[in-house]
Order: C-alpha cells, then sequence, then structure tokens
C-alpha cells in the first residue's frame, strides 16, 4: 500500500512494505527489521537479517515505525533478498547518524554507568562549569 | 520401594535377591555387632549397723523421687537447626568499594579487606582519606560497587580478627562521686592499634593512587538525588 497523496494527512510515515521499524519489546528489543507483508490490522511479517531478527509475524503496537523505507523491496521477499536490499540501501549507516539512534546510545550509557562513573562525570562537569563561568565573567567585564 | 518398582500394591518387581544386588548392598560393610556394655548395676548391698536392723541391706543405687508433676508437661522439640558460616555475597571481593548505609560512617565509600571468621566484613577507609578505621561491617548494610581497587598480593595481618575488635569490659560500675563529676578526660587513642592502622593502609593508598580520582572518591559521601532510584541505579 504505498502513502495515500493527500496534502491535509498528517500521517508521514505508513505501515508498508519496505518500512523499517524498530522492535520495543521481546528478545529482539532495540534492533532493526523491515516489513516485508501485512497480515492484517494487527500484525505484519518481519524481517532482519542483517540485525538478527529472525523472521517472524510481530504486533504493530511493539514496533515503532522509523522515517526509513526500502522502496526498492517487493511484498513477501524472501530473507535473502531482504537481506540484499537492506545492504543496498545502507539504512544501517543512516539510522546508527540519526540523532534518534545517538540519543537512544546515549541514553543507555547514561543507564549504565556505575557509581565510580557517575563521580567522574560529576567532576568533569564542575570543571566545564567553571570554564564555562570564567569565561562569561571575562565576557561580562569587558562588555 | 526407591530402586523398585510395584506390579501391584505390596508387591515389588524385583526379588530380595535382585533388589540387593541393584542396591550394590555387598558393598557395604557389616560393623560386628559391639560387645553389650556390662549392665550397671541397679542396686548396692550395704551393711548396716544396729543389733536388732540386720547385718545389710540391698538398696537401690539411685532412689526413686519423692516428686511427681501433677500433670505430664510436654518435652520440648529437638532443634535441630546447625549454624552455617555467613555466605558472602560474589559482588564483593578483596579490594571491592563499598558504600556504607548504616552506622556512625553512612553514606562512606570504604575498600574492602576481607571476611572475618564471625561473619562480617574487615573494611578501612583508608583512615587518611575518608576517616574511616580498620573496621568491621556487616554485608546486609553494604551496597558493593562494580569499583575494585587492585589489592592482589596484599597479605592482611592475622591479628585483625574479631578478638582484635572486642569492647574492654566494663570496670567499676559503682564509681566515687568525685569521679562522676569529673570532666572526662580525653581518651587517648592507644598507640599501637593507630600503627596497626597505618601499617595496613599503606599498601591499601599505594594501589588507590594507581586510579587518577579513586582517593576524591572514596573521600566524598554517596548521596541520593532527585530522579535517582537504588532499584535502577547500576552501582
Amino acid at each position: 500500500m504505498s502513502a495515500p497523496q493527500s496534502s491535509e494527512s498528517t500521517f508521514k510515515r505508513y505501515v508498508e512494505v519496505g518500512r523499517v521499524v524498530l522492535i520495543s519489546d521481546g528478545p529482539c528489543a532495540g534492533k532493526l527489521a523491515t516489513i516485508v507483508e501485512i497480515i492484517d490490522h494487527n500484525r505484519a511479517l518481519i524481517d532482519g537479517p542483517l540485525t538478527g531478527v529472525p523472521r517472524q509475524s510481530f504486533a504493530y503496537r511493539r514496533l515503532v515505525l522509523t522515517p526509513f523505507v526500502l522502496t526498492k523491496l517487493t511484498r513477501a521477499a524472501s530473507t535473502p533478498i531482504v537481506k540484499k536490499v537492506f545492504e543496498a540501501s545502507d539504512v544501517l549507516a543512516k539510522w546508527e547518524k540519526s540523532a534518534w539512534a545517538q540519543r537512544r546510545a546515549a541514553m543507555e550509557k547514561r543507564r549504565s554507568t556505575s557509581d565510580f562513573e557517575r563521580f567522574e562525570i560529576m567532576l568533569l562537569k564542575k570543571q566545564r562549569r567553571r570554564v564555562v563561568q570564567l569565561a562569561g565573567a571575562k565576557a561580562k567585564k569587558s562588555a | 520401594m526407591a530402586r523398585n518398582s510395584e506390579v501391584s500394591p505390596h508387591i515389588g518387581k524385583l526379588s530380595k535377591s535382585q533388589l540387593f544386588a541393584k542396591k550394590g548392598l555387598y558393598k557395604r560393610k557389616h560393623a560386628a555387632p559391639a560387645a553389650a556394655p556390662a549392665p550397671a548395676a541397679t542396686t548396692v548391698t550395704k551393711t548396716i549397723g544396729g543389733k536388732a536392723n540386720g547385718t545389710s541391706r540391698v538398696l537401690p543405687v539411685t532412689r526413686a523421687p519423692a516428686f511427681y508433676p501433677s500433670d505430664d508437661v510436654r518435652a520440648p522439640k529437638l532443634n535441630r537447626k546447625t549454624l552455617k558460616p555467613t555466605k558472602l555475597r560474589s559482588t564483593i571481593t578483596p579490594g571491592t568499594v563499598l558504600i556504607l548505609l548504616a552506622g556512625r560512617f553512612r553514606g562512606k565509600r570504604v575498600v574492602f579487606l576481607k571476611q572475618l571468621e564471625g561473619g562480617l566484613l574487615l573494611v578501612t577507609g583508608p583512615f587518611k582519606v575518608n576517616g574511616v578505621p580498620v573496621r568491621r561491617v556487616n554485608q546486609t548494610y553494604v551496597i558493593a560497587t562494580s569499583t575494585k581497587v587492585d589489592l592482589a598480593g596484599l597479605e592482611v595481618d592475622a591479628k585483625f580478627n574479631d578478638a582484635y575488635f572486642a569492647k574492654p569490659a566494663a570496670n567499676n560500675r559503682a564509681g566515687t562521686e568525685a569521679a562522676f563529676f569529673k570532666d572526662g578526660e580525653k581518651k587517648v587513642f592507644p598507640a599501637d592499634k593507630a600503627a596497626d592502622q597505618k601499617t595496613l593502609d599503606k599498601a591499601v593508598l599505594a594501589a588507590v593512587a594507581k586510579t587518577p580520582n579513586l582517593a576524591k572518591y572514596l573521600g566524598a559521601t554517596f548521596g541520593l538525588t532527585n530522579g535517582q532510584y537504588p532499584h535502577l541505579l547500576k552501582f
């Protein structure tokens, strides 16, 4: 199903064959996959051969749509085809560069900091604050 | 019938000799029945004086009790509990930085040295860094962080045991009136204990100095800020 041309549509990302999705829960949580076929109003067949997601039916409520689409992907393509198209489109690299993916990585890092790391971060923040305040005070004085 | 199965209630599949072979009872050592100990004498013949009393009398060794309770009192059940040594958490190894949660030094980060025989943990600040002396601490009032100080090869002196930390026995309860009203003299910390602290901390401080900021970290107190929840924090 291609995206409707209506200009009033508030939706930008559609559930369609080739839509790259982010899995939000389960054993593959946090991994990317592609919608290969739409099963019904609740589920789609997804596949992520390059990201380690086995081909399976998946509920939309457990997915998040990304802005990436594999336009070259045909309906009900097999796993090797999906792999080829995924690789050719270079979606993984684009995803890693996106602010969304980088924010996810940063949050993951923040949540996994140890007590000592949190202490070191606090010291660095204090250093930065000092540098900024000194420069700010200087600029104020000379203004 | 554990090694047997039932063909029908109370009728086993294997015969007695088959079961004997299956259970390997031929391996069981047969101890010769211990010779029955000579039965203790229950009566004693005692000679007694007095002309009309006869020359001897047979008396019981232990007399029957003169008092029996009116109600039969139930004997208390046997206690089969056995005391086992306290298990040390797998996350706590020599050199681990611990956060003390209770007591005089709550919030302080200290270095773990070893577990004592009584089950308590032996820790030190080190003293110069955060004022925590070599001390005993209970495992349950401690958070083990993932930060470890490299104490490889550190032999904690055997003198640090539970007896070392025992409080001296309280002396004279009924003091004199004069002594009661006298201003408490400053208790001097024993010099030998201070020396023990110094020698113990020397190696620990050397190891702490290897990691940048670790001494500052040990000197800082732990606290939670808004948005920090212990069950979500990784230590």
